[in-house]
């Protein structure tokens, strides 16, 4: 008797000579990366309508090589300043960044508030995990406070970021914040991030079982997911509670959508000046 | 109405504006770079100039950004530009080193000035040219010119978009306070006349799971994005599919060859250099600002009845030790000019090895120009 062999209905997404991953059993990146080809898939768009930029660190390995598009797996911190000239050279194209929050915010967080200042319209998926992950477990600057890690053996002693708020901060016109405990709320976020016309950020809460839930005491992946499920609070709830009550929560939600003047069509419009007026000749 | 890109007449020009014009002319369409003394007025032409034949400049954050925003542009298929100066080279070096591990075309102007550190923005110093050579990490080739002339700073900016584009690699125009700031004649031709290459492109219609975009001697074509060529492209050690390899050591040895043996294999094709040394015994060998001193020594010295000749660089790397070698051949010894304490002179030193003596004459005072007398006196010496 013979199985029958069915193909994922993503599979078609996957880079054929990507056989393998780089992520550790029970790591975020899985869920996160089905999310985004998901959104793609539902919004009828092609892999050839985007290009990916990854930095470094384990999220740079979710379209890094395994999406089959155009994907340039860029050096540390700085994926948005390449995505930058990429989407100035292809304004046509969804431009998206996939990377972790000790690329986006530890060394790369100059490139971070100022694309969100200019608006440029890209998508900026960040995977916050708290810790960096790739080489064992160090303390980030979204590491909670008192947590103990490799780098901080006797607690952290620092305040973490609200990457939202600095984000928010900066200027940017889609804001939103999910955990890996809400596939669908990603998915559906994820669609008007990458429609959004202006700088889409979305940071996914997600679990590191090897290096942070081991190593601090949060458990395995089941039970670190038990915890985003436990302590995520919706915005609509946040907003009822108060500011004591959300002390060790993980508020979720979209918390911004406007509409603001986008780069990539004030340059066009720089553009249009300059040749009338006659260009330095 | 577009404007022209090639302004195709008789100028008298700025070397930092030679410098734009030429990116224009050679097909740049996108700049993005940060202030610094004494470049700024590259990006301050081509802020004017980029839109209005439609174009792109933007003004980054840093250096560091805007390395990476101009490997990116170039990825989407665009002719790239950065202007600075020693500071931002050290800031922008790892991102270089991106740009040859992943054979990306593009061009950095530095606009040589004072250093160490901080220094002194607005005084020129040939100190950066062993930076520009071996500054990223890890082992690896590159290519600089360096003009010393309004002129050359145009032909040389053309030049190195043609030597980009042609090899898919970071090349460097290496100006100086100087040079960025003089005015003089500039001709530009008509656009015809300006030979342009661009990079050979990946077939229409063929991803890179089933043709090599990458590490060969001869330059792969290029899986530029928006294509749907599907282009896996990482800095990580990869093979000739972009397809990324960092368990063996045998492919980290293939990677670094490969991407060294593209420009060795072609260095006769890029290396220039130029001489006025027939019948001479001694050869002043210089480059960049510092070649007019040279040139104006020769002349002084021809007059006094001094047997001197000049040997110009006009690429610095790959280094000329050929054609060094070749003149050293022929004279008594070769002096070589810099505005430094000695950086390509012992590269002078190693081409001539065996053939000729060599030695060593900075300016009296570092960042100022070599005086005449002083650099007479100093052959008058040698031939004593």
């Amino acid at each position: 008797m013979s199985m029958a062999v069915y193909d994922h209905p993503l599979a078609k997404y996957i880079r054929p000579s990507a056989k393998s991953t780089a992520n550790c059993p029970g790591c975020g990146n899985g869920i996160l990366a089905q999310a985004i080809l998901q959104a793609v898939d539902e919004l009828g768009l092609s892999m050839d309508d985007f290009v990916f930029v990854s930095g470094i660190g384990c999220s740079a390995w979710i379209p890094s090589p395994s999406f089959f598009a155009d994907v340039l797996h860029t050096t540390h911190g700085r994926p948005i300043a390449f995505a930058t000239g990429i989407k100035a050279a292809l304004p046509h194209k969804h431009v998206m960044v996939v990377s972790g929050d000790g690329d986006l915010t530890a060394i790369g967080g100059n490139h971070l508030i100022h694309a969100a200042r200019r608006n440029i319209a890209m998508t900026v998926v960040c995977v916050n995990n708290g810790i960096y992950g790739m080489t064992g477990g160090q303390v980030a600057p979204t590491t909670p406070l008192g947590l103990m890690t490799v780098t901080t053996p006797f607690g952290n002693a620092e305040n973490p970021f609200d990457i939202c708020k600095l984000v928010e901060g900066a200027g940017a016109s889609f804001i939103a914040r999910w955990t890996t405990y809400h596939p669908r709320q990603i998915v559906k976020t994820m669609k008007k991030a990458i429609q959004k016309k202006g700088f889409a950020f979305v940071e996914v809460i997600s679990q590191c079982p090897v290096e942070f839930g081991r190593k601090t005491g949060m458990g395995n992946s089941v039970q670190m997911m038990e915890h985003y499920k436990q302590n995520s609070v919706s915005l609509a709830k946040a907003k009822t509670m108060a500011p004591e009550a959300l002390t060790g929560k993980m508020v979720v939600g979209e918390f911004v959508d406007i509409t603001k003047p986008e780069l990539i069509e004030t340059m066009a419009a720089v553009r249009t000046r300059a040749m009338a007026s006659g260009g330095g000749n | 109405m577009t404007e022209r890109a090639v302004l195709t007449g008789r100028h008298f020009m700025m070397g930092n504006f030679a410098c734009a014009e030429g990116a224009l002319a050679a097909g740049c369409r996108f700049a993005a770079g940060y202030p610094i003394t004494p470049a700024t007025e590259v990006a301050e032409r081509l802020a004017e100039r980029l839109p209005a034949v439609g174009g792109t400049f933007l003004q980054m954050e840093d250096e560091i950004g805007s390395m990476a925003a101009i490997i990116g542009a170039s990825w989407g298929g665009m002719k790239t530009l950065t202007a600075t100066s020693g500071p931002g080279v050290s800031l922008m070096l790892e991102n270089i080193g991106f740009a040859v591990g992943t054979e990306t075309p593009c061009v950095i102007v530095n606009v040589m000035r004072g250093g160490p550190t901080t220094g002194i923005p607005t005084v020129e110093l040939q100190g950066d040219v062993i930076q520009v050579r071996r500054g990223s990490h890890g082992d690896y080739q590159i290519i600089a010119l360096a003009p010393s002339s309004v002129q050359e700073c145009f032909d040389y900016t053309v030049e190195a978009f043609n030597l980009a584009e042609r090899f898919r690699t970071p090349v460097f125009v290496l100006t100086d306070a100087f040079l960025g700031h003089m005015r003089e004649e500039l001709l530009i031709p008509e656009p015809e006349a300006i030979p342009v290459t661009d990079r050979r492109l990946f077939p229409t219609g063929v991803d890179t799971e089933s043709l090599p975009g990458f590490l060969d001697e001869d330059v792969a074509p290029m899986p530029v994005f928006g294509l749907g060529h599907k282009a896996h492209v990482t800095s990580s050690c990869h093979d000739a599919y972009g397809r990324r390899n960092v368990v063996d050591a045998s492919a980290l040895d293939v990677f670094i060859k490969k991407l060294h043996g593209k420009i060795e294999a072609h260095r006769d094709e890029i290396v220039r250099v130029a001489q006025d040394a027939d019948g001479a015994e001694i050869v002043l060998v210089s480059y960049g600002s510092i070649f007019r001193c040279a040139q104006a020594v020769v002349e002084a010295g021809r007059a006094g009845g001094l047997k001197l000749g000049w040997l110009k660089l006009g690429t610095l790397w790959p280094f000329a030790d050929k054609e060094i070698q070749a003149v050293a051949k022929r004279v008594k010894r070769l002096i070589v000019l810099e505005n430094n304490l000695g950086q390509l002179f012992h590269y002078v030193q190693a081409a001539a090895a065996g053939v000729a003596p060599v030695s060593f004459l900075p300016p009296r005072v570092l960042g100022e120009m070599h005086e005449i007398a002083d650099v007479l006196k100093a052959v008058r010496e040698v031939r004593a």
